[in-house]
């Protein structure tokens, strides 16, 4: 019966998170029975406010082997990154 | 915010969410305990056991789906509704135990069966043992948990504040459970000849134990404003079950009734004989190693 019921990746916002974050995964045989399955697994102590599950089917991941061609060439431009500003102290979240 | 370990990132820096080791917090602690005037504390030491035993033996029957559930996710999903229950039971054993001069543990492993008033419906065995499947549990669960959730709904009202603050705290709980419970028997019901075949097999089996959920019992009539009257209850129960029979394509079992002795039933402390094994397993390792802790 395990391989038959597909698999759901489980995303759960927290009280004072401000986005979905990735938690695990779960077998289900629908949606919504992913959702509660979701929320017994991920959300016993209270973790969350908000639960998202998506298909695990449905998510294209970028291959392991194209890890360089698709990363390696950001790595040489230092100047993407914002670390020429100064940021004020009283800007949260950036 | 750091995304190395979700966890992290999703409790902050905060554990207070986390149980350490053994030393739980008392049943009780914050609820005002101070008993109704007018009232018979026996009375209501009756009705807590009774409420307390229904949560405490289907607690136990629950939790012995633990690794046999047919997923993970479900066996999880089990014991979750598990330990409410058995939160719930700690509660009512607890306030019953203040007048008796008992712990809850002496009253949950050192009584013997015909001290226990839950309903039989709490304590046949419906799976994984020989008297059920998957499919017999949740008809249980959709069964019970609909039932208790009109009570705690209308216990809310209680004159007595202990009753009262255990059915506001538990009927998020039990409006969940009873959730889960619908969305298996319509799956069940709605999904092949064969899951369809045994989620009505499983509603022939728990349904002759209904009738007792309804039945007034003397203390409850003795309570008036107290204790909720189960009769008052039927319609209310009688119309979700049908709700999520329908939806689930599943017919509604004949109504008949389990056999009692003498007119009396579990709230008598007359049970069946799965009670005795049930007791044997839950109280075995207190009764041989008195006051083990773990």
């Amino acid at each position: 019966m395990s391989t038959s019921w597909p698999l759901w990746e489980v995303f759960v916002r927290g009280k004072r998170g401000l986005n979905h974050v990735h938690v695990g995964s779960l077998h289900a045989p629908d949606a919504e029975m992913a959702l509660r399955n979701a929320r017994d697994v991920y959300t016993r102590r209270n973790e969350g406010v908000s639960i998202w599950v998506v298909p695990a089917a449905a998510i294209t991941a970028s291959s392991p082997d194209e890890k360089d061609p698709f990363f390696a060439p950001a790595g040489d431009k230092v100047y993407r990154h914002p670390t020429f500003y100064s940021i004020p102290e009283d800007v949260p979240h950036l | 915010m750091s995304f190395d370990n979700a966890y992290e990132s999703l409790l902050g820096h905060e554990d207070s969410h986390w149980a350490f080791g053994t030393g739980f917090s008392e049943a009780l602690s914050g609820v005002n305990r101070e008993f109704p005037v007018g009232v018979d504390r026996e009375d209501i030491v009756a009705y807590c056991l009774m409420l307390g035993d229904d949560a405490l033996i289907f607690s136990q029957r629950l939790s012995e789906w633990c690794s046999r559930a047919p997923e993970l996710e479900e066996d999880i999903a089990l014991a979750n509704i598990a330990l409410d229950l058995l939160g719930q039971a700690r509660m009512l054993l607890t306030r019953a135990g203040e007048v008796l001069g008992k712990s809850e543990d002496d009253l949950a492993y050192l009584r013997d069966e015909r001290d226990f008033r839950n309903v039989h419906l709490a304590e046949i065995d419906c799976g994984p043992g020989p008297g059920g499947d998957f499919g017999t549990t949740i008809a249980r669960l959709l069964v019970f948990s609909s039932w208790r959730l009109a009570l705690f709904s209308r216990l809310r009202g209680s004159a007595d504040p202990v009753l009262a603050a255990v059915a506001e705290k538990g009927l998020k709980e039990l409006a969940y459970h009873r959730d889960h419970a619908a969305q298996w028997t319509v799956r069940l019901g709605d999904g092949t000849d064969e899951s369809h075949r045994r989620m009505q097999a499983g509603l022939e089996r728990v349904w002759p134990f209904v009738d007792e959920l309804f039945a007034t019992h003397a203390v409850e009539a003795r309570l008036t404003g107290v204790a909720v009257d189960p009769a008052s209850l039927k319609s209310e129960v009688d119309g979700v079950l049908e709700a999520v029979l329908a939806a689930g394509g599943l017919s509604r079992p004949a109504d008949t009734r389990a056999a009692r002795v003498a007119g009396m039933a579990g709230r008598d402390g007359v049970h069946t004989e799965a009670m005795g094994f049930l007791l044997a397993e839950m109280q075995h390792l207190h009764r041989s190693l008195p006051g083990a802790v773990w």
